[in-house]
């Protein structure tokens, strides 16, 4: 693993962006004084008709990106996860998500590895309030690949969108011939006794924990779930057949994610047992990154024993 | 304007109030004393001002309307009616399942609504955006709002204002209508904004002060508004809570609530007087 590229998602988030520039002429990108941590700077600096920067005040730049998009552009919002679904959570539902407008939300900074700024900053509330939002298309990019292929394929779709990025340099898991589509989870690998379905950062590690329990015996089919609503529902469900147990991975709150996308999933058509590795109810704290992705449990290790537990919950 | 056009204004204004009356009544729900508050100016707007076409709601180039205070929306259901963007009829289903009259203003069911609003101080932002989009594009098109005053309390309305300056909107004309009563009583009660044109002053827009329910000096306001270049301008409007319908006038009791059959039959025959006189002159 020594020699894999890092890298963070939000900067195929602001590449992507500044592609785009160059071939839509009426995507305009909006920001609330984090260009610099976002990488909406790039946008500034390429086009700077197009970027305008809001200052600290997102519930107006989500709304006026909604008086924007009102006149037919594509607006592409950005601030810290926290920030925008957290602050301005009503703008984005009654401004955006309600007129089904075409502003993409485009957040970095989610979850724990935010890092050294601590709880106040570390969002693992946004998946589960966008995911209530009707109109609301929400996408969690695993690696740089993904990250441009999902800001690519989000600016030709019309209507509101949630995309999740994140701030800590993580591997590229992804070749050049991925292909990513909105809706559709992809088996990264097969397996019969459990499936692993992840997404962020935590794709790398589930990729890792289906290779940990292969080597002791145990078959498991890992799923990347990017898009997180619409959830994937035939993947999941075949999951459910195929394997018979499932563990749901995410960078976020067991409470209202990835996790609970799949358990409504699988509650509802196809019952089996679903354990949650996630950030388990509680707010985060200050630390390296990858220190505290371990001690909230985001670990491969953890996903190899959630797998065990699963199993053996089997009937 | 000349005095047949006053009385036209009028007219149309005492029409839209009787739509207002109306839709509360048969919504058994509703927001009478704001919306008749706000009546005039959105008459002047949707019938002498702006650049729309009830044939083309969508019209690239119309001037754009966002009511902020979503809840006047039978004011702003009347104009559109009277202006042909939908059968006057409809109005009689204000608020009801089959009606595409939603309790508040909703862009992709109303046509001639260019903003869902309802959440108050968003709609503000959205105006903003709409003008911002007219500079980027060079169109020449006109941003207008309605604002309540009790809505000035929402902090977003402050970072629209510092925005809308910062970014010289001039195309922007909000209008704030300042009946001084809110639900929970009188602005001073309640949590005072005053003095606001100061309060818009310091944060950069032109401000005009004007009486809501005189036409020569609604248009007056919107033409000083139009000279002024580089800032946005904010028309303070003084206004009469429940104004045309003797009870409703100044009564904070006004401000949700809808007649009943009685006070329906009372608020109808007082409108219908003020429209005939009006029309004998």
């Amino acid at each position: 693993m020594a020699d894999v590229k890092k890298i963070a998602t939000r900067e195929g988030y602001s590449d992507t962006l500044v592609e785009l520039c160059g071939e839509i002429p009426n995507l305009y990108v909006f920001d609330a004084d984090l260009a610099g941590a976002t990488k909406t700077g790039k946008v500034k600096k390429a086009y700077p008709d197009r970027f305008f920067d809001c200052g600290i005040a997102e519930q107006n730049m989500m709304s006026i990106a909604a008086g924007m998009a009102a006149c037919g552009n594509v607006v592409f919002a950005s601030s810290f996860a926290m920030f925008a679904s957290g602050r301005a959570f009503e703008q984005i539902r009654n401004s955006i998500a309600y007129p089904k407008l075409n502003v993409k939300i485009g957040a970095t900074h989610g979850g724990i590895s935010v890092g050294e700024d601590g709880a106040s900053h570390q969002c693992c509330e946004d998946i589960s309030l966008m995911r209530t939002i009707p109109n609301m298309t929400v996408i969690v990019p695993a690696d740089d690949t993904e990250a441009r292929l999902a800001t690519r394929a989000v600016a030709q779709m019309h209507g509101p969108c949630y995309l999740r990025f994140g701030r800590l340099a993580v591997p590229v898991v992804f070749g050049s011939d991925y292909k990513f589509e909105i809706g559709k989870g992809v088996v990264l690998s097969e397996g019969t006794d459990v499936t692993i379905i992840a997404n962020g950062l935590m794709v790398e590690k589930a990729i890792d924990a289906g290779k940990q329990l292969a080597a002791e015996g145990i078959s498991a089919r890992v799923v990347n779930m990017a898009t997180v609503k619409p959830i994937d529902r035939e993947l999941v469900l075949d999951s459910a057949a195929k394997t018979g147990a499932i563990v749901t991975a995410e960078e976020h709150s067991i409470i209202g994610g990835l996790g609970s996308a799949v358990c409504e999933v699988v509650c509802e058509e196809k019952p089996v047992p679903v354990l949650r590795v996630g950030v388990n109810d509680k707010f985060g704290k200050s630390g390296p990154a990858v220190e505290l992705l371990d001690i909230f449990g985001l670990s491969a290790a953890n996903i190899v024993a959630t797998a065990k537990k699963a199993i053996s919950l089997k009937k | 304007m000349d005095s047949s056009e006053k009385k036209q204004l009028f007219l149309t204004a005492n029409r839209i109030r009787q739509h207002i009356i109306e839709g509360t009544f048969h919504a058994k729900s509703g927001h009478p004393g704001g919306s008749l508050s706000a009546t005039d100016v959105i008459t002047y707007l949707y019938f002498k001002e702006m650049k729309v076409d009830p044939k083309n709601p969508k019209w690239e180039d119309r001037d754009r309307f966002v009511l902020s205070k979503g809840h006047a929306a039978p004011a702003l259901y009347g104009a559109l009616a009277v202006r042909g963007f939908f059968p006057e009829d409809e109005i009689q289903n204000l608020r009801k399942p089959q009606s595409f009259l939603q309790g508040h203003p909703d862009m992709r069911k109303v046509p001639g609504v260019d903003m869902s609003t309802g959440s108050l101080g968003q709609g503000v932002s959205a105006a903003v955006g709409m003008a911002l989009n007219g500079k980027i594009t060079g169109k020449d098109y006109r941003v207008y709002s309605v604002l309540g005053d009790g809505e000035i309390q929402e902090g977003q309305v402050w970072e629209a204002a510092m925005f809308a300056a910062n970014r010289k909107l001039d195309n922007l004309t909000i209008f704030i209508d300042n009946n001084n009563l809110q639900i929970d009583g009188t602005m001073e009660e309640v949590n005072s904004p005053y003095p606001i044109p100061e309060k818009f002053q310091a944060f950069g827009w032109n401000t005009v002060e004007i009486d809501g329910h005189d036409f020569d000096q609604i248009e007056d306001a919107i033409a000083q508004a139009k000279r002024v270049k580089d800032k946005p301008t904010a028309v303070i409007m003084h206004t009469v809570k429940g104004k045309g319908v003797s009870f409703m006038e100044n009564q904070v009791g006004w401000h949700g609530v809808a007649p009943n059959a009685e006070q329906y039959e009372n608020a109808m025959n007082e409108l219908k007087a003020q429209y005939d006189a009006l029309q004998a002159l």
